[in-house]
């Protein structure tokens, strides 16, 4: 769910017919609204007062300290996923759009196999690299190693995860970074270069803050979609939000309103990252149409008065 | 009094691939003379122009601007590219103003015209702003500075465009048909700013549809076509008693 993509406000209902004009009335519509209101009034009401839900139990456990401290896991682990993959990905969407072959042929490979290869699966296989490389060491390529370390002890569950996300997750940041990058007019970058400004200064005064209308929106699901995904790290026991519930409700059975617990922390998160994306695309939108769309409280205020 | 060469482009060639778009083109512009480039669509305006600050990369011959060979050096008789760095140092001081103004949406007008000066040539922000605004007037912008490109009309922008490249202070400015993208009732007001700039003694070399405005301003006319220069003189020569027949055709069509 995002509240974002409506930049372009709706024409609202509000214009004043000038006197004399009567506007067409429309009963098919109210009559669709009541119809899906009754609808969801009643799906509502029956979520509410089914007692397999327990929404008491909920309460309890929404804030008990194992749960938030998953919660803060998850989050930390949102936040890093998103900060080095999107780092590891725009290092990989310049080497994409480099113009060498060897460089672009080695980032559009990194982009197939980690597209490729399903997080799960990924996941294990760096908790398991042991079996694959049991010792990993610094050193020169081809030459003498300075350090050596046994890889289970520098690989465990959380540094597994850690490194098995972010590769994931660098693999589609390069894509949206690329898209951005590219939606950007050649006329800009020939501007930039008359001007005498150098490549770097051009990718970051010009040609980035630009991109950024496109790729806010698409790394805005990615980041909603690594909240989610970060769950799947429960499989390794690793104390995230999902696996904290398991934890409680392995103990007392309460399995539904456990998950219940997760899955209202991740719908409130999801919505308030919902929220601050409408207002990063607002403040990356600017100069881009001639006046910046209302936010929601503008719009709000506006009616109210 | 013989004023020193700006621009010195010898024997010019360059093609798109297999394709040849310029075939051997000299030109000299002197200090503080303006120069219109006229001819046919595909004739190789624009790519000449871009020849001039090395955003296209030339095949043979050589392009000199204040004695300097742009995007090159001379060594064992070979041209060898520059470096980026030396590139842009030389682009620099060479003023570009596009058809389409290429301002930047994302940044203020102040902000498109103070971010060159600031990044490039490292003015302080405070000297930059002081510039900038100044430029502005001069184009008959004051007050817009806060506005965004887009708030503006085309004409207003093309100024801007023209704001931004005075502001890195260039020994010259190119015009790839500035007023080509314009409403014909905007056209005046980028063409007398351009005049100005002309009168304050700016060398240019100004890619033009807009006859009345070469006759007026140029010092020469240099009429192109097939990559190739037909002929150059003064306006009212070249204008009106072109001495080639392929000239006289094009005039036909334009005048
Ligand atoms: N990047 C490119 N790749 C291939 N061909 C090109 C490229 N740029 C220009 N050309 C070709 O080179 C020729 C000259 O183009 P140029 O833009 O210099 O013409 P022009 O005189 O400026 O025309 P116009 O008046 O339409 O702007 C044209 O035939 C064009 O198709
Ligand atoms: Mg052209």
């Amino acid at each position: 769910m995002s509240v974002s993509t409506d930049l372009v406000p709706p024409p609202t209902a509000r214009t004043t017919p000038a006197a004399g004009v009567v506007p067409l009335r429309r009963p098919g519509r109210w009559i669709s609204a009541v119809v899906v209101l009754v609808m969801l009034a009643a799906a509502v009401r029956s979520v509410i007062t089914n007692e397999a839900f327990q929404w008491s139990v909920v309460a309890e456990y929404f804030t008990a300290e194992v749960v938030l401290r998953g919660l803060g896991l998850t989050l930390w682990l949102t936040v890093l996923t998103l900060v080095l993959g999107f780092a590891l990905g725009t290092v990989l969407a310049v080497l994409r759009l480099s113009g060498n072959p060897v460089l672009v042929g080695v980032a559009w490979g990194y982009v197939w196999i980690f597209r490729s290869v399903p997080m799960l699966v990924q996941l294990l296989f760096w908790f398991n690299i042991g079996a694959l490389y049991p010792t990993l060491s610094f050193g020169i390529p081809f030459g003498p190693d300075f350090v050596s370390i046994s890889s289970t002890n520098l690989i465990g569950p959380l540094a597994a995860v850690i490194i098995g996300l972010t590769l994931h997750e660098a693999a589609y940041a390069a894509e949206i970074v690329r898209g951005g990058v590219i939606s950007v007019e050649q006329g800009q970058v020939e501007a930039a270069l008359a001007l005498g400004m150098g490549r770097g200064r051009i990718l970051r005064r010009i040609v980035l803050p630009q991109a950024m209308r496109s790729i806010i929106p698409a790394a805005g699901n990615a980041l909603i979609g690594t909240l989610k995904g970060t769950s799947i790290v429960s499989v390794l026991a690793v104390q995230d939000l999902l696996f904290s519930v398991q934890l409680i409700y392995n103990r007392n059975y309460l399995i539904i309103p456990l998950l219940l617990v997760a899955t209202v922390w991740y719908v409130v998160v999801t919505s308030v990252l919902s929220v601050a994306q409408y207002y990063v695309e607002r403040y990356y939108a600017r100069g881009a149409a001639r006046a910046l769309p209302p936010t929601p409280w503008q719009r709000l205020k506006g009616r109210l008065r | 009094m013989s004023a020193a060469t700006v621009v010195r482009i010898s024997d010019l060639h360059k093609s798109y691939g297999t394709t040849p778009v310029l075939r051997g083109v000299d030109l000299e512009v002197r200090q503080g003379e303006v120069t219109c480039v006229i001819g046919p669509s595909g004739s190789g305006k624009s790519t000449l122009l871009r020849c001039v600050n090395h955003l296209e990369k030339i095949n043979a011959g050589e392009v000199e601007v204040d004695g300097e060979l742009i995007g090159y050096r001379r060594h064992k008789g070979r041209l060898h590219e520059l470096k980026d760095r030396l590139i842009t140092k030389q682009r620099a001081s060479i003023g570009m103003v596009f058809q389409n103004f290429n301002l930047f949406p994302h940044l203020t007008v102040l902000e498109n015209v103070v971010e060159a000066p600031i990044g490039v040539r490292g003015l302080s922000r405070a000297a930059a702003v002081a510039l900038g605004k100044e430029l502005i007037a001069r184009v008959g912008l004051a007050g817009r500075e806060e506005s965004y490109p887009r708030q503006l009309s085309g004409g207003q922008q093309q100024r801007i465009a023209i704001a931004r490249a005075l502001a890195m202070e260039p020994k010259l400015m190119l015009f790839d048909e500035p007023t080509s993208a314009l409403d014909p009732e905007l056209v005046g007001e980028v063409l007398a700013v351009i005049a100005d700039l002309a009168e304050a003694g700016m060398t240019m070399v100004v890619v033009t549809h807009e006859m009345a405005f070469a006759r007026q301003v140029a010092d020469t006319v240099v009429f192109l076509d097939e990559g190739r220069v037909v002929e150059s003189g003064p306006p009212a020569e070249l204008l009106s008693a072109p001495r080639h027949a392929r000239t006289r055709e094009f005039l036909a069509r334009v005048l």
